[in-house]
């Protein structure tokens, strides 16, 4: 499909960056607020979409391949099951907490009750949502830049 | 006998509409339309489950106190909810490919009925 | 009407009385009785904060309590965006 027209394309690109910023604040504070990787995965998912629709998808392809998507796509599943594997490495269990109470990184225990947030605590938490938030954002743009890509070469149907 | 329950009559409505679309209707879309309605219902349904009267979110991060309502049911909903989007994205990719096999869109006509 | 019709009226008027009287016969929106209080989720709101360590109950339950459900999602996922790709793949001469 073809691109819109000037004063499209100027606004869409001036409002995906703030769409971007406010995806990744929900992908990060998943363990303190409502959301978490799979919520801010679909806001910066749709936020892209949006670049797709106002800029035509033939440019898009231009810039974008498949092949980088799926290699992102992939780097996030390898993160997810390896940090269930270490936890059966380290502690016996298959998906154990086990940066939760150790002196690494994400290991401060909240105090029971109504708190404000500590961003550095909940173990291997975070770094579950960040792999599951790119896995999300990779996987709903490649399947909808596949589709409008597949419809510039359609030409009736073969018999 | 019958105390209000709205949210249960809202998911039978919808459950109802989507089995109308698949049963009764010929075009392929419309079919996947009453599909995804039939999801809707039940997503709705897992979270009315878990509800108590006068409950706040489980969340602890500047909470006012008191009793919460359960999350199970909201984490079940949110692996049925990315279910039903793959499961929509495959089927309407199979129906693009239908399309420039057969060149139609009728269910009838591809089954091969004689009208 | 032809054959085909008549079993499908029948079989929507089966399932939507099914369906009415189900609704008639659950218990209030929002009310539990006696003998079907939630034991399992009272001890996972009460515990959460010490055992997980998030202040998010959910992302306690769909990461920590139940990550094997995530991780079966996030095989969904990725066989849904393989078999989108496939379906509109170009081969090249």
């Amino acid at each position: 499909m073809s691109g819109m027209s000037k004063i499209v394309k100027t606004i869409s690109s001036i409002a995906f960056p703030f769409v971007m910023i406010y995806g990744l604040y929900i992908i990060a504070h998943g363990h303190l607020t409502p959301g978490g990787g799979f919520q801010g995965g679909a806001i910066v998912a749709s936020g892209a979409a949006m670049i797709l629709v106002s800029y035509g998808s033939v440019w898009t392809m231009g810039k974008v391949k498949e092949k980088k998507l799926s290699i992102l796509e992939s780097t996030g599943a390898i993160v997810f099951i390896g940090t269930a594997i270490l936890g059966l490495l380290f502690a016996g269990v298959f998906f154990n907490n086990f940066l939760f109470d150790s002196n690494l990184i994400f290991n401060i225990v909240p105090v029971k009750g109504s708190t404000v947030g500590i961003l550095n605590s909940a173990g291997t938490l975070p770094i579950m949502n960040f792999a599951v938030g790119l896995k999300v954002v990779a996987g709903l743009f490649a399947i909808v830049l596949v589709m409008a890509y597949a419809t510039t070469k359609m030409g009736g149907g073969k018999k | 006998m019958m105390t209000f329950n709205i949210p249960y009559i809202a998911v039978i409505g919808l459950i109802l509409v989507g089995l109308i679309a698949v049963v009764f209707k010929r075009n392929l879309i419309k079919i996947v339309i009453g599909i995804t309605l039939i999801e809707s219902g039940v997503n709705l349904f897992l979270i009315t489950l878990g509800y108590r009267e006068n409950s706040i979110a489980p969340i602890y991060t500047s909470s006012p106190g008191g009793l919460m309502s359960l999350p199970v049911p909201q984490a079940l909903t949110l692996t049925s909810i990315v279910i039903g989007v793959a499961v929509l994205a495959l089927m309407i990719s199979f129906i693009v490919h239908i399309y420039r096999h057969y060149n139609t869109l009728d269910a009838s006509k591809i089954r091969g009925d004689e009208e | 009407m032809s054959k085909r019709n008549f079993a499908a009226v029948i079989f929507f008027t089966i399932v939507a009385v099914f369906l009415f009287f189900t609704a008639l016969m659950m218990h209030p929106f929002g009310i539990f009785d006696e003998d079907n209080q939630p034991e399992m989720d009272d001890h996972i709101i009460d515990n959460s904060q010490t055992e997980t360590g998030a202040n998010n109950a959910v992302t306690g339950v769909v990461f920590d309590y139940r990550g094997f459900d995530t991780l079966g999602e996030a095989t969904v996922l990725f066989t849904a965006v393989a078999g989108v790709i496939l379906v509109f793949r170009r081969l090249k001469k």
